[in-house]
């Protein structure tokens, strides 16, 4: 099989700092915090009532009312994100060859606000009062037949269930279509909408969230001494990938070339990581394997750091354990200080800021870091961005189940 | 989404308007059509584009708007506004 080189030429975001790649960088730029105290529902009776909520969205600035309607939240994040990225690749519409144009868009979780609403009425109405849009509305994969819809993009089209590290294998996996010959255009990335009573609850009760309701914005502290768990995000988060020629052919700006895509398993716990962060050291190692790149190739990372206490500890200890004495000269960066958890759509936004952090030549901070953990020893470019050279980025996800995802990404000139 | 909109707002049923308009409201918001294309005659699938599953959806809503049940069979023959109206208005009087 013939292997194709693979660069990033679009990013579209929409996440807690702002509706769009601009707006968010800027707020990643500026340390500002997403989180916030919980408006969706009223959230008085949980132990957490902090999110990282999307403000002031408008579905049918990206929809008309007969589509949007028939879509989940996270499918109109999805959809949008989408849309920003084609109009940023420069993505001809309509596509010239549709068929070699694919579209893989995962969510964790899927539809959760509509699941909810949809179950109420079968309790107070009967079955009989159920949505025929209720399964297509809320259905993990039809982000991704959305956007190929709108797209008219007929190549692989495909979702990813991964838990946290779905938006990462959605990448990853448009990177192995790409260079291998199967597509020529993938839009690939994640997207989350789960800021619902029953996603809430079900995390709180888990213990995996931040308690500190009295200061929202302080709550998402990775790689911080009094991190106590994370913050719930949403939105999206998708990129343009493009075969290498395609895309120098058509004159477009490269953000990033693909270089490797790891994937692993703990086979251990189902939450909780293995204790020796082996699946995360085996990902970034296999995701440096396939890129032909040592440690000291690359210069940041952009850590699945979640806030909580177990996470960034056994992260850190992989890191090092992957990256030896250049570990100490690594920025790892956790930008979901700032985001908060998008869950399966985290890896889809994470993967978008590592390419923006490769164009723009500034490692975006992890804020909230006040006080030092010993085991969390590592650069973690505190509260401030800083200007940098970035050769390269590595992007991590873990999720529940023991799903881990590494992707490498290099800047398209420096090597 | 305009489900959760109708559930939350609580505004009276307009009980006071005429079938045929509170039927063309009721299509005008689930088929997300403007007013002056639900004529009588309009076909749901033909003129006013609708899919099986929005048709589905909108005889649910006219159940639920008017109180009364369709059948599968009776959905089946509701083809044009006028058809809907003239069913409803059949079983309401």
């Amino acid at each position: 099989m013939t292997t194709r080189r693979v660069v990033v030429t679009g990013v579209g975001l929409v996440s807690p700092l702002g509706i769009g790649t601009r707006e968010t960088w800027d707020g990643l730029m500026a340390g500002r915090s997403g989180a916030g105290h919980v408006t969706r529902f009223d959230a008085s009776d949980f132990s957490s009532r902090i999110a990282c909520e999307v403000k002031g969205f408008d579905p049918l600035d990206y929809a008309d009312r007969r589509d949007a309607r028939k879509m989940d939240t996270f499918i109109q994040y999805a959809l949008a994100a989408s849309l920003f990225a084609a109009e940023d690749a420069g993505l001809e519409s309509p596509l010239e060859h549709p068929d070699r144009v694919g579209v893989i868009i995962s969510s964790g979780i899927g539809g959760f606000e509509t699941i909810e609403r949809e179950h109420r009425k079968l309790l107070e109405k009967g079955p009989r009062r159920i949505s025929p849009f209720f399964v297509p509305a809320m259905v993990v994969n039809l982000a991704a037949g959305w956007v190929s819809i709108r797209l008219g993009a007929r190549g692989p089209n495909s979702a990813m269930a991964t838990a946290c590290s779905a938006g990462a294998h959605a990448v990853g996996e448009a990177f192995r279509l790409v260079r291998y010959g199967h597509a020529d255009v993938m839009v690939a990335g994640g997207a989350e909408a789960t800021i619902t009573p029953m996603c809430i609850g079900g995390f709180a009760s888990m213990k995996a969230l931040s308690t500190r309701n009295d200061e929202p914005e302080r709550a998402s502290r990775p790689f911080d001494r009094d991190r106590d768990g994370f913050v719930v995000g949403e939105g999206a988060g998708i990129l343009i990938l493009e075969e290498r020629e395609r895309a120098l052919a058509r004159g477009a700006a490269l953000y990033a070339e693909v270089l490797g895509y790891g994937m692993s398993g703990d086979a251990f716990h189902i939450t909780a990581p293995a204790e020796d962060g082996g699946g995360a050291v085996r990902v970034m190692q296999a995701a440096l394997a396939e890129a032909g790149a040592s440690p000291e190739d690359v210069d940041a990372v952009n850590a699945h750091g979640t806030s909580t206490p177990l996470n960034d500890r056994i992260e850190t200890a992989a890191i090092r354990r992957v990256f030896g004495g250049h570990a100490d000269r690594l920025a790892v960066s956790s930008t979901k200080s700032m985001t908060g958890h998008l869950l399966g759509g985290a890896g889809g936004l994470e993967a978008g800021i590592s390419c923006l952090t490769l164009r723009h030549q500034v490692l975006p901070p992890t804020i909230n870091y006040e006080t030092p953990d010993p085991d969390c020893d590592l650069d973690n470019v505190p509260n401030t961005a800083r200007p940098a050279t970035v050769r390269s980025v590595l992007s991590n996800s873990f999720g529940f189940g023991g799903t881990n995802v590494s992707l490498l990404f290099r800047h398209p000139e420096m090597s | 989404m305009s489900d959760k909109a109708r559930e939350a707002d609580g505004a009276p049923e307009p009980e006071e308007l005429p079938v045929d308009e509170r039927v063309r409201e009721l299509i005008c918001e689930q088929l997300s059509v403007s007013p002056d294309e639900v004529t009588p005659e309009a076909t749901f699938v033909g003129d006013l584009s609708a899919d099986s599953l929005d048709m589905v959806e909108l005889m649910m809503a006219l159940e639920e708007q008017f109180g009364i049940d369709i059948s599968e069979d009776q959905a089946e023959r509701i083809q044009t506004v006028g058809d809907a109206v003239a069913f409803i208005e059949q079983r309401i009087n």
